[in-house]
C-alpha cells in the first residue's frame, strides 16, 4: 500500500517535472553536421520562447531575420559571418535575446547602413556577450525602446572614415541601457542621434576614427565610468540639455582638432567627477550655458579648458588643474558671467599667508601666450621660455589682452580631491 | 744638448724670435743675455713647449720636441715669476708634482732644508712670501735631479743670503755634469755662474760663444763693461 | 693616469671652495620645495626644469670661464711638467664640469630619494630631466671654457661675453624667434623655425622638456612639420643629436685653442 503511494508520487511528480520543461521552452541546436545547418532555418523552426542554440563553427549566413521572440544563443566560437553580402542578423521581434555569438563581416556600403547587428522597430531586446568583429556598422539601434546591450565586444579594422560605420549606433531610441560594451577602430565607436533617457556605463571605447563617443539631440542620458581613449576627435557632445557626464575617463586624444570631450550647444548639464588625460584639448566648450563642471580633474593636457566666448553661466568649481601646458585659453576678452572658484592651478604661484588652504591673490588662468598661440600657431615652439614667463607674469601683473573678469578668485593650495 | 734652428716667433705682427739659430752645449752653462723684450723669456718658453714658435724646429738630445712631453722629465724649470696654486700647501704642492712625475723622491726634503723652509711645509702658497715662492720655485726644477736646468731670472727676488745660497746649489749642479740655462740682468752672477754666453737684441743673437773670448773681444775685464759696450754697438 | 691625478686635485681644491657645495645645496633647497609644494608629480618636475635651463647655462658660462682665469697658475706649473696638453685639458675640464654635474645631480636627485617621488613619478620623467641637466652642464662649462680661452688676457672681456651669451641665449634669441614668427607668420615657417630652436642649446633642451611633458600640446599644433617632428622619433633623435654636437664642437674648439696657445 505503502509503496504503491510512493511510486503514485514519484510518477505523477516525474510526469510534472517533463510537463514543466516542455512549456517553459524548446530548444533547437543549429550545428555544422547536424540536422539544422543554417541559423535562418533554426529561427524559421522555432516558436516565439523558443532558444536558437548555435554549435561552434562559422556560419556563412547573412540578412539572417528574428521575426519572432526567440533567444538566439551561441556556443563558444560559434561565428556568423556575413561574407560582406548584406546585414548579418536583423532583429524585428520585441524582447528578442542575443547572446554570446560571434558576428562578422558585414557588407559595408554608402546606401545603406550595414550592420552586424541591427534592431529595427524592435523593443526591449538583450544583446549581450557578442562579439563583433569587421562589420561595417557593429550594432545598429533603430526605434527601440527598453533595449540593453552589455558586455560586447565590438572591433573593426577599417581606416579610412568612408568605408568605416560606428561600433553602437543608436537613432530614436528610448530609456535603452548600454553596460560594459567595448568598441575599437569603428569610425565613432559610439553614435547616438535623437536618443532619449539613456544609461551608458562602465563601457570603453578606443582608437575609433573619428569620435570615442559621438551624441546629438539626446537628452536626458547619463554616461557613466566610461573610458574614452585614443580617438581621432576624442568625444564630441553636441545639441543637447540635460546630459549627465559622471566619472569617465577621457585621454590621450592627440590631433589639432582631436578634445579629450567637445561640448557644443550643451545645456543645464553635470560634468562631474571626471578625469581629462593627455588630451590636446581636455574640455572644449562652445555655445554652451549652465553647465555644471565639478569636481574634475585635467591632467596634462595641451589645453586644460578651451571656453569660446559664446559660453556663459558655467561653473567651474573645485577641478583639479594639474601640469596642463595652458590651463584656459579662450577667444575673446569678454567673459561672460562664466565662474572659476575653487578650483586647485598648479600654475597658481600666490600664497597663503593666512594658511587657510585658500590663495590669497587670485590666479588667472589664461595666459597671454596662449593668446599669442591663438593668433600664431607657430609660436607655440617658445613654450616654457624665460621669455614667455616674462611676459605673462607682466599680463598677469596688468591684464591688457586676457580676459580680465576669469579669474578664481578662491584658488586652493592643495588638490581638491 | 739643445739645438734651436731657425726659431722664429711673432706675437701678432711683432716678431719677438727672428730666425734663431742657437746650440747649448751639454754639461756646461749658459747665460742668455740681453735688454728687456730681446726674447730671452720667449727662447725658454719656446724650449718648454710653453710657446709655440710661427717656425722653426727645437731639438733636445736630437729629437724634435713639437708635439713631445716626455722630453720635459729632463727638464727642471723655474720661472721669472712663479705663481702656484693659491690653496696648496708647499707640501701638497711638492706632492702633486711628484705624483704627476711618477717619483718618490726625497730630495725635496733637503732642499726644504737647505733653504729654511723645512718649517713653512703646511703654509698655503698664497701666505708665502715672494722671496719663498722663488725658493719653492727653484726647488721643484731641482728635485727631480733632471740633466738640465733652466732658470729665467732666479735671483730677482732673493735676499744676499739666499742668493749665495742658491748660487753654492747650481754650482753643485754644474760639477755634477748637469746643463745649465740661465738668463738673468745681473752680470755678475752671469759671469759667476756659467761658461758659455748668448747675447741676444731683438730677437736676434749678437753674440754665441765662451764667455772669456767675448771680453777678451771687447779689452773689458768684466761681463757688465763687455755687454754694455756690445750693447753701445747695436744701438749705434 | 696624469688626467686622474689633476682631476683628483682639483676636486679637492673645489671642495675646499666650498662653493661646489653651496651650488649642489640650491639645488637641493630648490627641488625639495617644489617637491613640497608641487606634490610629487609632473608639477614639480616642471618647476626643477625650468630652473635648471636657467641656472646651469649661466653658472656653466660664468664659472666655466672664470675657472680657467682662476687655475692660470695651476696650468702654468704643469705645462713646464712632462705632461700632454690635452691631458691637461681635459684634467682642467672634468675637474669642474664633472663636479658641477654631479652637485647638480645628488642636488636634485636627493630630496626626489628621500620624499619617495622616485618611486611615485615617472621614472622616464626624472632620468631625462637629471641626463639633460648633465648634459647641459658639460655643454655650458665646455662653452665657458672656449670663452675663457678666447679671452685669456683679458678676464673681465671673458666674463662680459660669457654673460652677455646667457642673456642671449636665455632671452633675447626667443624674442628674435617670436617677432620672426609674427613678422613672417603667413609663410610656412615652422622649418626655419625648429632650425633656429636647434641653434640654440638652451631652445633645444627645452624643447626636449617639451616633447617630454607638452606633447599633448604640440600634437594639437595645425601643421604638419611640427607634428611629423614631434610626432615621431625623429623629434626626440635630431634633438638628441644637436646636444650632441653642441656638447663637442665647443670642447673640440676649446682643446685646439688650448693646444696651440702660448702661455
Amino acid at each position: 500500500m505503502r509503496l504503491k503511494i510512493i511510486t503514485t508520487i514519484l510518477f505523477v511528480g516525474l510526469m510534472l517535472f517533463l510537463q514543466t520543461q516542455k512549456t517553459v521552452a524548446t530548444q533547437i541546436t543549429v550545428s555544422q553536421d547536424g540536422e539544422i545547418t543554417s541559423v535562418q532555418d533554426g529561427i524559421n523552426q522555432a516558436q516565439p520562447g523558443d532558444t536558437v542554440f548555435v554549435k561552434e563553427g562559422r556560419y556563412v549566413e547573412y540578412d539572417i531575420r528574428i521575426n519572432k521572440r526567440i533567444t538566439l544563443l551561441g556556443a563558444n566560437n560559434a561565428v556568423i559571418d556575413g561574407d560582406n553580402q548584406g546585414f548579418v542578423v536583423v532583429v524585428e521581434a520585441d524582447s528578442t535575446v542575443i547572446k554570446n555569438i560571434e558576428v562578422h563581416n558585414s557588407k559595408a556600403g554608402f546606401m545603406d547602413d550595414y550592420a552586424g547587428i541591427v534592431v529595427e522597430g524592435a523593443h526591449n531586446v538583450r544583446i549581450e556577450g557578442t562579439k563583433l568583429v569587421d562589420n561595417f556598422f557593429g550594432i545598429y539601434l533603430a526605434k527601440s525602446k527598453g533595449t540593453v546591450l552589455k558586455n560586447n565586444h565590438i572591433t573593426a579594422s577599417r581606416k579610412r572614415e568612408t568605408n568605416s560605420g560606428n561600433g553602437i549606433h543608436l537613432w530614436y531610441t528610448k530609456d535603452v541601457e548600454i553596460l560594459d560594451n567595448y568598441v575599437a577602430g569603428h569610425r565613432d565607436g559610439l553614435y547616438f542621434e535623437f536618443v532619449e533617457g539613456a544609461f551608458i556605463a562602465g563601457n570603453e571605447s578606443e582608437n575609433n576614427i573619428r569620435y570615442g563617443i559621438h551624441f546629438m539631440y539626446s537628452d536626458h542620458c547619463r554616461y557613466e565610468r566610461n573610458t574614452f581613449r585614443d580617438n581621432g576627435g576624442g568625444v564630441a557632445v553636441m545639441y543637447t540639455s540635460n546630459v549627465e557626464i559622471v566619472d569617465n575617463h577621457f585621454a590621450d586624444n592627440w590631433g589639432s582638432s582631436a578634445y579629450g570631450m567637445l561640448l557644443k550647444e550643451i545645456n543645464r548639464s553635470q560634468i562631474t567627477g571626471n578625469t581629462f588625460t593627455n588630451n590636446s584639448v581636455g574640455l572644449y566648450m562652445e555655445a554652451s550655458s549652465r553647465n555644471n563642471v565639478q569636481g574634475n580633474e585635467f591632467i596634462q593636457n595641451g589645453w586644460a579648458v578651451q571656453l569660446m566666448a559664446n559660453s556663459t553661466d558655467n561653473k567651474f568649481n573645485k577641478n583639479n588643474f594639474v601640469a596642463n601646458s595652458f590651463e584656459v585659453s579662450t577667444n575673446s576678452r569678454m567673459n561672460y558671467s562664466n565662474n572659476f572658484d575653487k578650483n586647485y592651478w598648479s600654475q597658481y604661484e600666490g600664497y597663503d599667508l593666512n594658511r587657510d588652504g585658500v590663495g590669497d591673490v587670485p590666479h588667472r588662468p589664461v595666459r597671454l601666450f596662449s593668446i599669442l598661440v591663438e593668433k600664431q600657431p607657430q609660436s607655440l615652439l617658445l613654450l616654457r621660455s624665460l621669455l614667455v614667463d616674462l611676459l605673462d607674469a607682466a599680463e598677469k601683473f596688468m591684464p591688457v589682452l586676457t580676459p580680465e573678469t576669469l579669474l578664481d578668485s578662491k584658488p586652493q593650495m592643495e588638490p581638491v580631491l | 744638448m739643445i739645438s734651436i734652428k731657425k726659431l722664429r716667433k711673432d706675437f701678432g705682427p711683432r716678431t719677438v724670435l727672428n730666425e734663431l739659430d742657437l746650440k747649448i752645449p751639454a754639461g756646461q752653462a749658459t747665460g742668455i743675455v740681453g735688454p728687456n723684450g730681446s726674447g730671452k723669456t720667449t727662447t725658454i718658453k719656446s724650449l718648454l713647449g710653453l710657446v709655440k714658435p710661427t717656425s722653426g724646429d727645437i731639438l733636445v738630445d736630437g729629437k724634435l720636441i713639437e708635439g713631445e712631453w716626455q722630453y720635459r722629465n729632463k727638464i727642471g724649470y723655474m720661472p721669472q715669476i712663479a705663481r702656484y696654486p693659491e690653496n696648496m700647501t708647499i707640501g701638497e704642492l711638492f706632492q702633486f708634482i711628484k705624483n704627476m712625475r711618477d717619483s718618490d723622491t726625497n730630495r725635496d726634503r733637503e732642499l726644504l732644508e737647505y733653504f729654511e723652509l723645512d718649517n713653512e711645509i703646511d703654509k698655503r702658497m698664497r701666505a708665502l712670501s715672494g722671496g719663498m715662492r722663488q725658493k719653492v720655485g727653484a726647488i721643484l726644477a731641482m728635485m727631480f735631479d733632471p740633466e738640465i736646468l733652466i732658470f729665467d731670472e732666479p735671483t730677482a727676488g732673493l735676499d744676499p743670503k739666499s742668493s749665495v745660497q742658491f748660487k753654492r746649489l747650481v754650482h753643485e749642479e754644474k760639477k755634477k755634469g748637469k746643463t745649465v740655462l740661465l738668463t738673468s740682468h745681473i752680470m755678475s752672477e752671469i759671469e759667476e755662474l756659467t761658461d758659455h754666453l748668448v747675447f741676444m737684441v731683438e730677437g736676434n743673437i749678437r753674440y754665441d760663444g765662451p764667455m772669456h773670448e767675448l771680453m777678451e773681444r771687447q779689452q773689458e775685464q768684466r761681463l757688465e763693461g763687455a755687454v754694455a759696450k756690445m750693447m753701445e754697438e747695436t744701438a749705434a | 693616469m696624469k688626467t686622474l691625478t689633476i682631476l683628483r686635485y682639483q676636486w679637492k681644491d673645489l671642495l675646499r671652495g666650498k662653493w661646489i657645495v653651496g651650488y649642489g645645496l640650491i639645488y637641493l633647497l630648490i627641488a625639495d620645495a617644489m617637491i613640497r609644494f608641487g606634490n610629487a608629480g609632473p608639477k614639480a618636475m616642471l618647476s626643477i626644469s625650468n630652473i635648471m635651463l636657467l641656472l646651469i647655462p649661466l653658472v656653466g658660462m660664468i664659472y666655466g670661464a672664470l675657472y680657467l682665469y682662476q687655475s692660470r697658475e695651476f696650468t702654468e706649473l704643469l705645462l713646464a711638467q712632462p705632461i700632454d696638453r690635452a691631458s691637461l685639458f681635459w684634467g682642467l675640464f672634468g675637474g669642474l664640469a664633472i663636479p658641477l654635474a654631479l652637485a647638480f645631480t645628488i642636488g636634485t636627485a636627493l630630496p626626489m630619494i628621500y620624499t619617495g617621488m622616485i618611486l611615485t613619478a615617472n621614472l622616464q620623467s626624472i632620468l631625462l630631466i637629471l641626463m639633460l641637466g648633465i648634459a647641459l652642464t658639460l655643454l655650458f662649462t665646455g662653452l665657458g671654457f672656449w670663452f675663457g680661452l678666447k679671452f685669456f688676457e683679458d678676464r673681465v672681456k671673458g666674463l662680459g661675453f660669457a654673460l652677455v651669451s646667457w642673456l642671449f641665449l636665455a632671452v633675447l634669441y626667443d624674442g628674435l624667434v617670436l617677432l620672426a614668427v609674427f613678422t613672417f607668420g603667413d609663410y610656412p615657417i615652422e622649418k626655419p623655425m625648429l632650425a633656429m630652436a636647434l641653434a640654440n642649446p638652451i631652445d633645444l633642451a627645452r624643447i626636449t622638456v617639451l616633447l617630454e611633458f607638452d606633447i599633448s600640446a604640440l600634437m594639437g599644433y595645425t601643421g604638419a612639420v611640427f607634428s611629423r617632428f614631434f610626432g615621431s622619433m625623429m623629434g626626440v633623435s635630431v634633438a638628441l643629436s644637436c646636444l650632441m654636437l653642441w656638447l663637442g664642437i665647443p670642447l673640440w674648439r676649446s682643446q685646439r685653442q688650448f693646444e696651440k696657445k702660448d702661455f
